[in-house]
């Protein structure tokens, strides 16, 4: 392994720190600003990070915070012009050894992907995996998401709830997934119980760290098998997997560097869109005027799909590590620092984004959004993504006169992946209006 | 500074006074040349900065490295021989009155 394998001699794994002080409880605006801890799920789940960010952005943009036992002290950054010049600054902001401020740990070791890696280890492995969402291979891909959309949209109940996230995001993107690593098609719902082990903490699913690994573990073999299968030569397949076992860069990972890689393609083409899948539902009920606009133009879908993303920011942060000393605002960062860029701060800067705590799908810079990130590092699926969320919008409106989100949604307590776990939605069909 | 003689997506022509260190991309982009998207802020990972360079032009800036030979073959737009990004070109005065042509970004 490249990088020493870090542990935290006192923590103790089965236990789930919450912040003291920063809860959804707390006043943000009058908590002491060294209390202030954003990794902390507990503020996302109830949809109260919004006004901390708000405060850090007017107060103090550069944060420190020293008191969270599970990850030690980090920065935080929560301008868009900050966390752009972060983003775009790999020489001297790394993403080794982890793009979370919480270990990723296996045990003793832990799993190197290459979205925390750097130049050229970085390079070489991402380059292996391009092609799977490549604009050649997207062009395919249009027909099969817009088949699968039809056929899912149209066995949906109507006139009783419904839960969309189960019914429609989980299903539509773990059918992508599916498809991009060519896993058996039958058996990718392991594949979204994978991403579920992989981002939440064992506790909260009821298991323990043994019973983690040990999912994973299968999860490793899994794939393992498949990539033997399909390492040989001439194998021009563009699904993950074969570009994976066939690339010279990547042809001889095994083991946790196989792993990490698998558990970086299979959260990150998962929760994501799943998320923005649902949280589209969400705005639009919440926006009917918006909503009104796409029916009126469906035009504008594009810009919509990129609205929603940029209104969920599926993911909330990433993760750097300070290369040497830096000084941003005034503030000393030192060599080593962890520093969180809160893409979920930037994406409401007010400075940047005019009225940033409005939904509005028209809005003229929306492309501009930090949620697929900026520099080396950008999301490499976002094409697929944008073209998911911009299809399940063209067939919701060719089929419904609208969603109605009738109970309260259902949120992860994660700081991280920003998501939904349940979305109660009634479908009222066209040509039906209640 | 350094003139660059720009086609945009669109047909129209324009000449961009570039400041010598920076990007082409960040030059173009500040100029508001139609096509040049940028998403990613210059970090080699979208291809929406995808130029033509024309003439002689790709003796002048460089060549493209390993990983924006991958990105260009996964742009939008046709890969051509004087395809290039122009996040991966540094302005200096040897690019004197280069030509390119935005390509169809998106």
């Amino acid at each position: 392994m490249e990088n020493a394998p870090e542990t935290n001699a006192d923590q103790n794994p089965e236990e789930f720190y919450r912040s003291p002080t920063t809860t959804p409880e707390a006043d943000p605006w009058a908590l002491p600003l060294e209390d202030i801890d954003l990794a902390t799920g507990a503020i996302f789940q109830a949809q109260k990070h919004h006004e901390y960010f708000k405060r850090l952005r007017q107060e103090n943009p550069v944060h420190y915070h020293d008191k969270n036992p599970e990850i030690g002290p980090y920065w935080s950054l929560t301008r868009y012009e900050d966390i752009m010049a972060v983003d775009t600054d790999f020489e001297r902001f790394s993403s080794e050894p982890s793009i979370a401020l919480f270990d990723e740990l296996l045990g003793e070791e832990r799993a190197p992907m290459f979205i925390a890696m750097d130049p050229p280890r970085h390079d070489e492995q991402r380059g292996a995996v391009l092609p799977a969402v490549g604009p050649v291979r997207l062009k395919d891909l249009d027909q099969l998401i817009r088949k699968r959309t039809v056929e899912v949209l149209d066995e949906l109940p109507t006139g009783t709830p419904f839960n969309w996230v189960e019914k429609v995001s989980i299903e539509l993107t773990t059918r992508m997934l599916a498809t991009l690593f060519d896993f058996p098609f039958e058996e990718r719902r392991k594949l979204t119980f994978w991403s579920e082990i992989i981002t939440t903490p064992p506790i909260l699913m009821g298991l323990t760290i043994e019973d983690r690994l040990n999912h994973l573990g299968e999860c490793l073999q899994t794939f393992t098998a498949l990539f033997k299968e399909r390492q040989f030569e001439g194998n021009e397949s563009q699904d993950f997997i074969s570009l994976l076992a066939n690339n010279p860069a990547t042809a001889d990972l095994e083991g946790v560097e196989l792993l990490g890689n698998l558990m970086l393609l299979i959260v990150g083409g998962n929760d994501t869109t799943r998320n923005s899948m649902s949280a589209g539902v969400l705005f639009m009920h919440e926006n009917p005027a918006e909503f009104q606009k796409i029916k009126d133009d469906q035009s504008l879908i594009p810009s919509a799909v990129a609205e929603i993303i940029r209104y969920q920011t599926p993911l909330s942060y990433m993760r750097r590590t300070a290369k040497e000393d830096v000084e941003i605002r005034g503030k000393q960062i030192k060599k080593g620092d962890k520093i969180a860029m809160w893409y979920a701060s930037g994406n409401r800067d007010e400075s940047f984004f005019p009225d940033a705590d409005k939904f509005i799908i028209d809005r003229p810079n929306v492309r501009r959004h930090m949620a697929f990130g900026f520099g080396i590092h950008r999301c490499m699926g976002n094409r697929v993504a944008e073209a998911q969320l911009r299809i399940v919008w063209e067939e919701i409106l060719k089929r419904f006169e609208r969603l109605e989100v009738v109970a309260e949604p259902e949120r992860v307590e994660h700081s991280f992946v920003h998501g939904i776990k349940a979305l109660q939605v009634i479908a009222h069909p066209k040509g039906n209006k209640p | 500074m350094t003139r660059i003689h720009v086609t945009d997506a669109s047909g129209a022509s324009h000449v961009v006074e570039a400041p010598n260190g920076e990007s082409l991309m960040s030059a173009l982009l500040n100029a508001g040349i139609d096509g040049i998207l940028a998403d990613c802020g210059g970090g080699c990972a979208c291809a929406t900065c995808h130029c033509y360079i024309e003439g002689d032009g790709m003796d002048r800036v460089g060549e493209a490295n390993s990983l924006e030979n991958l990105m260009l073959d996964s742009a939008a737009a046709e890969r051509r021989d004087n395809s290039r990004l122009s996040c991966q070109i540094d302005v200096t005065e040897a690019l004197e009155g280069l030509k390119v042509t935005v390509a169809e970004n998106a």
